[in-house]
């Protein structure tokens, strides 16, 4: 493998425009610039419609942008049809051939490259070995479990040894414990192979687990790229926060602004709460406040001087490691907290009870001030 | 709840049913082991092998015993080109139509173009007009082209175009072709775009995608897309009554004119033997077929 | 050039799609165009066309006698709109008779075990197999007077000592009725199996869940679901009783002349293709009404391709 550019694939600019059912023009995908690097587990997470495999697809050479253009190893992919780029793409619906066996299936690239046969047989071995299915050889797709014929699917991709590896959800329909061996296998199995993995999900716990960097997407636009730990704890925006992992919301004027921190009056709490100004916010402008439930310290007294406030007990549901506790902080605003069970105990008492007077400490590092998309 | 459960009535009914549909045929079966040349009443099997004998219209003694109507058959010269027309003509007809209307079938299901919803309306239009509409409509077209193209090119005698097997061959086309459009269709239907696109990602290019992967996953689609044109033609009397042409005889129509004037074992024994060809085939049709789904 | 024509996919779909859509053009839609052509003209004397714009032969399609035996210009002759009256309501009583035959049959195959499906399926599609003239001579071979149920019927009589005079069946509208619903059967059985199939059996346990005993779950739940199967079974059935002549022909004799009994002599015997098809234009456009209409309501789907 060459390496000819900077990025393995790169998106400048791209639109793709549908034509709806009604006859009216979709962007479903709306100038998106991306740049993958060289030997990157990357992802594009995001809700059904947000333009994640629609962007696959033309990095695959399936759809051709409407304007932009795709560049794969720094060259401009035009209408260039999928059989002549250097990627391979894992259907998340695998997509195997019914009518071959498992070893026509993973021999099918290389029969195309027109491979000579010993070294088909090699490779196929290999892989085979790779993806534990050893002996599968002389099967049919249909006779294998779903499991199973995930890794067939990979292993035919991958026996290509392409620049660029597209993942289209291939681990959607497995069963949630088989999933999860699937993630570390797979990122096991990128790392041993080195070569570059874009990985479309709309699960960002699997998103979270396996990607070095992460493109959050919705409506055809991407919204952050970052590593699993940024896109958690430095969202950039209320949509960011909002789809990965749950967060509390205000909405204030910002108040003052002192280094990296920014003071919110927020009229629903009739208070002012203060945060890491990582939007960047100005004295005077709309700020969101984000805070995540497991960040919130409750207590029965203050904790903190100030960026406290006081609350009811409204709802516990406990849920085994944690309980989830949403408190009442009267103006119709209800917090939700995550309260990780530290002590094992039977006692009730041991636990948040509805209608309970708590206090809440917001620490302000972990309260992130938002500009207002 | 049993979902296999059925009403008693419903299982009487069905009795009375297949028996409806049977009865004639079976009856049909039985006559043509007559002894009665008349084929009026059933005179019993012919009993004994030998040089012909006869009775009256009772045939007593046959070299081939109770198969006499059978030999009889064989030797009508008039019934083996009859059958060789007819499967002529299911042959070619078959052929042509399965490919063209696979064509149809892909264009339709797979793309968009102009002229798209006016090829499904016109793929339609042949199953729910009366065949005699189509018939007649051939006849006429052929009997004008055919007198223009003999004018215009003076030709004469056996050099004349006519009607013939050419004439009911493409007719045969034109009622097969929505059948295999349609059957394939369905079949594409739920043929997921994404097998195509592996082959394509994995470098194959347009040709050797159709051939390697849609081709074979589609096949049991155009097999029996073939099988039913082929059933259509073989059983098709109205098209074919009305652009025949000398020479052209195919078997439905030369039985048809025989029960205009006479009504002969031999056309029982020609039955059964159809009948017995069409059992073999479903026969081995459906072992083909389990052994496959195995 | 291969670049374009790997990039123009609606170019790539003209040209599949071309030999069918030229055959069907060749084939059916000129021919459809000459019989109309034609039927607004007049024959000459040796069976020839003289092309022109004339109405006389939909006059005489529907009732009127431009040849008059007071020598009138028209008068009442009702014998053509009779013979299309006749082919309608035997299309329409052989759909009914075969509707109410099919139905429990293919109730039956689609609630059997499926082990067993293929086989019963099988036993429909065999007869539909023996050729459509053979099925008709085997009514022949029954209904004669001296054929197969006469000869059951007098023996048995004979047995019990009562006289009896062979009965008349064949060449009578009956036979012609009979003869239709055997040929048209296993084109409804088949397309009401295909929809009755697709209900799924949670389907009806949900409804006796709700408390629907097996009949109001037949008439609320079985019954409309399985109206597609019905819709393209009606249409396999109605168009082809509309414009066969050869059960007419050899069941009904001279006794039961339909439609296509008219439009084949005319073509045939009486040297008149102006009227042959005009007849055949009216019956096209009659049975096109009755699919519009009939299909408006269901569509029709898949079924029609069960057989």
């Amino acid at each position: 493998m060459t390496q000819t550019s900077e990025f393995a694939v790169e998106l400048r600019d791209v639109v793709k425009t549908f034509k709806t059912p009604e006859g009216t023009l979709l962007n479903a995908v709306d100038h998106v610039n991306m740049q993958i690097k060289h030997g990157e587990f990357f992802s594009m997470l995001g809700s059904s419609g947000c333009g994640k495999t629609t962007s696959l697809r033309m990095m695959a050479g399936f759809e051709w942008p409407t304007e932009g253009d795709v560049y794969i190893e720094g060259n401009a992919q035009g209408h260039t049809p999928p059989f002549q780029r250097p990627v391979n793409t894992v259907f998340q619906s695998y997509a195997l051939f019914q009518h071959m066996t498992i070893y026509q299936n993973i021999a099918f690239g290389l029969e195309m490259e027109r491979a000579p046969a010993d070294e088909v047989k090699t490779r196929v071995g290999r892989l085979l070995d790779m993806v534990q299915l050893n002996g599968m050889e002389r099967r049919y797709p249909k006779q294998l479990s779903g499991g199973q014929q995930q890794r067939v699917a990979l292993a035919r991709a991958l026996v290509k040894m392409p620049n660029v590896l597209l993942l289209d959800e291939p681990l959607g329909a497995l069963d949630l414990k088989l999933r999860k061996e699937m993630q570390l296998e797979l990122k096991a199995i990128q790392q041993k192979v080195g070569i570059t993995f874009v990985y479309v999900t709309h699960d960002q716990e699997e998103a979270l687990t396996m990607s070095d960097r992460i493109a959050v997407m919705s409506k055809g636009k991407v919204m952050q790229v970052g590593i699993p730990v940024e896109i958690y704890e430095r969202p950039q925006s209320r949509f960011v926060a909002d789809f990965i992992g749950e967060s509390n919301f205000f909405e204030g004027i910002v108040q003052s602004v002192e280094q990296d921190r920014a003071t919110v009056l927020v009229p629903s709490l009739k208070a002012e709460v203060t945060g890491l100004n990582t939007g960047q916010v100005g004295v005077g402008q709309k700020a969101i406040i984000s805070i995540r439930p497991e960040k919130i310290r409750i207590s029965e007294q203050p904790a903190l001087k100030t960026n406290f406030f006081n609350g009811t007990v409204k709802t516990t549901t406990y849920i085994g490691s944690d309980t989830h506790v949403y408190v009442d902080m009267g103006g119709g605003v209800t917090l939700k907290v995550w309260e990780q069970n530290k002590i094992s105990s039977l006692d009730p008492r041991a636990y948040y009870v509805q209608g309970q007077k708590v206090c809440l400490n917001l620490f302000p590092e972990n309260t992130l001030i938002l500009a207002e998309s | 709840m049993n979902p296999h459960r059925r009403h008693p009535f419903i299982r009487v009914a069905t009795i009375l049913v297949y028996f409806f549909l049977y009865a004639p045929i079976l009856v049909l079966v039985l006559y043509s082991f007559n002894a009665s040349r008349t084929n009026i009443l059933f005179a019993g099997f012919i009993p004994s092998f030998g040089a012909l004998q006869m009775g009256g219209s009772t045939v007593v003694q046959s070299p081939c015993g109770p198969f006499h109507w059978f030999c009889e058959l064989s030797r009508n010269r008039e019934v083996g080109l009859a059958a060789r027309n007819t499967l002529t003509i299911a042959f070619i007809s078959t052929f042509i139509s399965t490919i063209i209307g696979t064509m149809a079938a892909l264009a339709i299901q797979r793309y968009n173009f102009r002229l798209k919803s006016f090829s499904q309306l016109s793929l339609y239009v042949p199953i729910v007009i009366p065949e005699i509409v189509m018939g007649i409509g051939i006849l006429t077209l052929f009997s004008q082209l055919f007198g223009i193209l003999n004018g215009a090119f003076g030709l004469e005698g056996d050099s004349r175009l006519s009607l013939g097997l050419g004439t009911v061959i493409v007719s045969h086309i034109a009622f097969s072709v929505p059948f295999v459009t349609l059957v394939v269709q369905a079949r594409l239907q739920g043929f997921d775009k994404s097998f195509e696109e592996a082959a394509m990602d994995l470098g194959a290019n347009e040709l050797i995608t159709f051939w390697r992967v849609t081709f074979p996953m589609i096949l049991p689609g155009v097999l029996s897309g073939a099988l039913l044109a082929f059933t259509l033609s073989l059983d098709d009397f109205v098209i074919t009554f009305f652009t025949t042409g000398p020479g052209a005889t195919t078997l439905p129509i030369y039985v048809y004119g025989l029960l205009r004037r006479i009504i002969t074992p031999q056309v029982n024994a020609l039955s059964t033997v159809w009948i017995a060809i069409v059992l073999t085939v479903v026969f081995l049709l459906q072992r083909l077929q389990s052994r496959e789904a195995k | 050039m291969l670049k374009r024509l790997r990039e123009n996919k609606s170019f790539q779909g003209t040209l599949l799609v071309s030999p069918t859509l030229l055959w069907m053009i060749a084939l059916l839609f000129i021919p459809l165009i000459l019989t109309t052509i034609i039927s607004f003209g007049t024959r000459n004397a040796d069976g020839g066309v003289i092309y022109g714009f004339s109405f006389h032969n939909y006059v005489r399609l529907f009732g009127f006698s431009t040849d008059c035996p007071g020598g009138q210009a028209s008068c009442f002759d009702p014998l053509y709109a009779n013979i299309l009256g006749r082919s309608l309501s035997l299309a329409f009583w052989t759909t009914v008779i075969v509707i109410a035959l099919a139905y429990p049959l293919a109730y039956f195959i689609a609630r059997a075990h499926p082990k067993r499906r293929n086989t019963f399926l099988m036993l429909v599609l065999v007869p539909l197999w023996t050729n459509f003239v053979i099925r008709v001579y085997a009514w022949m071979m029954l209904l004669r007077e001296q054929g197969v149920i006469n000869g059951i019927i007098g023996w048995v009589a004979a047995r019990f000592g009562v006289q009896f005079e062979p009965l008349q069946m064949l060449y009578t509208p009956g036979a012609v009725l009979v003869g239709m619903v055997y040929e048209f059967l296993p084109f409804m059985i088949l397309p009401i199996f295909t929809s009755l199939e697709k209900i799924d059996v949670p389907l009806y346990e949900a409804a006796a869940d709700l408390g629907a005993n097996p009949f109001r779950t037949f008439l609320r739940v079985t019954l409309p679901l399985s109206m597609p199967g019905v819709v393209a079974g009606t249409i396999l059935v109605f168009i082809p009783v509309m414009g066969t002549f050869i059960v007419s022909d050899l069941l009904g004799g001279k006794q039961v002349i339909l439609v296509g009994n008219l439009i084949q002599n005319q073509f045939l015997s009486a040297r008149d293709p102006t009227f042959g098809s005009a007849a055949s234009l009216i019956l096209m456009i009659m049975t096109l009404i009755v699919t519009y209409f009939y299909t408006r309501k269901f569509g029709f789907g898949e079924e029609i391709i069960a057989v």
